[in-house]
């Protein structure tokens, strides 16, 4: 930031002095009077196409940096689920609290949003964390912050949404993680959304097919997340909340390899409340054994 | 003032509106984007007004998302767009290049209808009940949710887009086989280069954005699911297939202003202009490297990491041509003999900012800093910093400059001189606090705000209504001038194009008879007719080359 303002300023006011100065020296003097003559040359064409070049390049360069960073989450996420309305944030803590419009979490934790809409494109913005992420139907998005400093910090819907759109904002309170924790006893939770998978899991019929012990039609789905699975076609594909998400709305996208396309789809028959619970409740299947036969979990020694 | 020229060669409202000559269809565009300006300049200043409270001073959520909606699809397909290559390169092309007509002119007349009739539509969806998709029309808001005239809006936008890609056809077949004698490439006008590589731009990039509306249009009311999640559709692919042809379109605002400028200061400083190669060059790689950045405005919607890279990476490659123009443009005055005439200063203040608009643009290229100044205000400072800084500047001095050679006639020199600086300063109040307000969190397209960002916008509405007096001011004294301003004369600055060698205003026919181009371009010094002569103190002391 600081680069790139010092060398736009730079040049700003050293291309905003050079032109005044020319202003000023060569004035017209006499009505009819020409311009001398100066043609440039290729030194001077190349020295300013090169430079400009450079810098651009390093600004590049740092920009990426700081973009990777964004984009890869850590392991060791505090895991939050918020879903996108017309005009509201429906967010749920780990352990099944909801809030609306507001955001607890604790100070000096990586925490993970996973974003979900439930109509058009909105935006999770929060200015102080200088972070966004477009939150999108029909997709997973995710974003990670490290909060440091408690205190409340504004969040901002930043995708035009319709027409609240403006007041589709609200607050992020980031609290010491003592005050955290006790927030989270004190407050009264509902069902957390790993007994609400749990259940839907069942009510469902998804545990008639995805039996734990690999012996049903479909794959097991114990410890599952986070690992390659292998596909039909030969390929692999890493288990993470996109591609559950994708696997409950359209089975066919991605049949594991050794199963049929079996699966009914889900679309338009769970809300994204119901999808982000399903995918919590398998995410915490990852700690349960992998069974050794009728999983879809590519083998360890696979290649990468 | 010649005895018969295009103006009075016939008369009668038919003789306008059946015309083929391409200066009276100029005439004709120049009408209509003035009207659309006029509307998006009202909405605008509603915009403004509404913004000086928190609360919100004027209008409901539902208008101000109107508002800020139809005053971008009215200001950019059908003025912004239009403006420069409909106005002035219509106008010019042909007579700078020694032509009698564009290749087409029946096609030509045309497309001014097909832009009327888009125009229709797009006011017909304003009046019956508005839109409130925002500009950029994106799904499934705009193809699912919105409750506003959506469909006659992307049929007139459907329908506009046709005018843009006759343009861009009949512009490029007129610039390659009727050039006169002795009008080689290297002698073009770097304006004809312009509108050269703006032409390629229209011709590619306009059928993608209509194809894209009318397939979101097709969602909405057949309910086909190409957008739409909930129909198996992909609400990203809009944005795709949109900004393949917005980011472009931007290039298609701002090239022809380019090239005003680089007509502008030649004559202005009365030198031949340095790196003719580079800047004519620099406007084929803009148009070419143009294509390739847009998914720049996605960074932030998930798109995998290493398009992102790679879009980022072309983004910065897109500002180096833009670079080179401006410091050639610098160089230029280096050793000139300089006047302060109003086409001048309408040059000098697009240089300023058209260098924020641009250097800021490297702020929002630049990945990690994106993440934050997206769909902030930031974002609306740079692209006004632009299309209004730098296009709309690039148009109004266009249109100071050749002024005299449309309608004979001078403006009152003082007042514009006046007029231009009054926009300079206006300009910059209402949008420089937007870079601010950006930067400090403020999420774009908010009809209320927290109360913290209010200094910046009511410095913002201040600015703006010194802006709106200086676009009424020309519009005053240039239509009083086409009446009472003082005969032009052929040349009046002088300059050193072909246009300038014919009367003001030309004959219907552009010359009496087909001129030969013998000199190089810009080349003051063997042009004796021009009355000039080198001053003395700056003559170089081996002689002339």
């Amino acid at each position: 930031m600081i680069f790139i303002t010092a060398v736009c300023v730079m040049i700003t006011v050293g291309v905003i002095a050079v032109v005044g100065y020319f202003f000023f020296k060569y004035q017209r003097r006499s009505p009819s009077e020409i311009g001398g003559s100066f043609h440039g040359g290729a030194l001077l064409e190349a020295t300013w196409i090169i430079v400009p070049t450079i810098l651009a390049m390093a600004m590049f360069g740092w920009g990426a940096v700081v973009y990777v960073d964004f984009r890869h989450t850590p392991s060791d996420t505090l895991d939050i689920s918020v879903i996108g309305k017309q005009w509201m944030w429906k967010i749920q803590q780990p352990n099944g609290i909801r809030e609306i419009n507001e955001l607890h979490v604790p100070a000096g934790r990586n925490v993970k949003l996973v974003l979900a809409s439930e109509d058009v494109i909105h935006d999770f913005f929060v200015p102080a964390f200088r972070t966004k992420m477009d939150v999108v139907p029909g997709h997973y998005n995710t974003m990670w912050f490290r909060p440091t400093k408690p205190g409340r910090y504004h969040f901002f819907c930043s995708q035009y949404c319709g027409t609240n759109h403006a007041v589709m904002g609200g607050w992020v309170t980031v609290m010491e993680p003592s005050d955290y924790a006790a927030w989270l006893a004190s407050a009264s939770g509902e069902a957390s959304p790993v007994s609400t998978g749990e259940r839907l899991f069942s009510e469902k019929a998804c545990i008639t097919c995805h039996v734990p012990d690999g012996s049903g039609h479909a794959p097991s789905l114990n410890g599952m997340y986070g690992r390659q699975v292998l596909l039909a076609d030969g390929s692999r594909v890493t288990a993470d909340d996109s591609y559950i998400r994708e696997s409950i709305l359209q089975p066919n996208a991605k049949i594991v390899a050794g199963y049929q396309a079996l699966m009914p789809t889900y679309q338009g028959q769970l809300t994204e409340d119901e999808i982000l619970a399903l995918t919590t409740y398998i995410k915490s299947l990852q700690t349960q054994p992998v069974p050794p036969k009728g999983s879809g979990v590519a083998p360890a020694t696979g290649n990468k | 003032m010649p005895r018969e020229h295009y103006l009075n060669a016939t008369y009668g409202i038919r003789s306008w509106l059946l015309t083929t000559d391409h200066k009276r269809i100029a005439l004709l565009y120049l009408a209509s984007v003035t009207f659309f300006f006029f509307v998006g300049g009202i909405f605008a200043a509603m915009i403004r007004i509404h913004l000086l409270t928190p609360n919100g001073l004027l209008v409901s959520p539902e208008t101000y998302n109107k508002l800020f909606t139809m005053h971008g699809v009215a200001m950019i397909f059908f003025f912004l767009i239009p403006s420069i290559p409909a106005v002035i390169g219509n106008f010019l092309i042909p007579i700078m290049i020694g032509a009698k007509d564009l290749a087409f002119p029946k096609i030509n007349l045309l497309s001014w209808y097909i832009y009327l009739a888009g125009g229709c539509f797009v006011l017909y969806s304003f009046s019956t009940g508005g839109l409130d998709t925002g500009w950029t029309f994106y799904t499934p808001l705009s193809s699912v949710y919105s409750n506003s005239a959506v469909t006659p809006a992307v049929i007139g936008i459907f329908i506009n887009g046709f005018s843009s890609i006759l343009t861009g056809l009949n512009f490029i077949v007129t610039i390659h086989t009727m050039r006169a004698p002795g009008m080689t490439w290297f002698r073009l006008p770097l304006f004809v280069w312009a509108h050269y590589a703006v032409s390629l731009v229209m011709i590619l990039g306009t059928p993608v954005i209509a194809i894209t509306l009318l397939l979101a249009g097709l969602e909405r009311v057949f309910h086909l699911g190409f957008f739409n999640p909930a129909l198996g559709g992909d609400p990203i692919l809009f944005q795709h297939l949109f900004w393949f042809y917005s980011h472009p379109a931007v290039y298609i605002m701002i090239l022809p202003a380019m090239g005003v400028i680089s007509e502008i200061i030649p004559t202005f400083a009365r030198k031949e202009i340095v790196g003719y190669g580079f800047i004519a060059g620099s406007s084929i790689a803009i148009a070419v490297i143009g294509f390739l950045v847009w998914a720049h405005h996605m960074f932030v919607t998930g798109e995998s990491t290493y398009a992102a890279l790679a879009f980022s990476f072309l983004s910065y490659l897109v500002a180096v041509p833009s670079a080179v123009k401006v410091f050639n443009w610098s160089a230029t005055l280096y050793k000139g003999s300089i006047s302060f005439d109003t086409p001048m200063l309408y040059a000098l203040g697009f240089i300023g900012l058209f260098l924020i608009g641009g250097l800021t643009g490297l702020f929002l290229a630049c990945l990690g800093l994106d993440i934050h100044i997206h769909d902030t205000y930031f974002v609306v400072a740079h692209f006004h910093y632009i299309m209004v800084g730098g296009a709309v500047m690039g148009y109004l001095g266009a249109l100071h400059f050749w002024w005299p050679k449309i309608t004979g006639r001078l403006y009152p020199e003082f007042l514009a001189r006046i007029a231009a600086l009054v926009l300079f300063i206006g300009f910059n109040l209402t949008f420089f606090p937007q870079f601010i307000l950006g930067y400090l969190g403020m999420p774009r397209r908010y009809h209320n705000y927290p109360p913290e960002f209010q200094v910046l916008n009511v410095m913002s509405t201040a600015g703006a209504s010194i802006l709106a007096v200086g676009y009424l001011l020309p519009m005053v004294y240039l239509v009083w001038s086409m009446r009472y301003g003082k005969v032009a004369g052929p040349n009046p600055w002088p300059a050193t194009g072909l246009e300038w060698t014919t009367d003001s205003p030309p004959l219907t026919e552009n010359f009496r008879v087909t001129p030969e181009v013998t000199w190089e371009p810009y080349d003051f010094r063997n042009r004796p007719e021009l009355g000039l002569q080198v001053g003395a103190s700056l003559a170089p002391a081996h002689g002339d080359d």
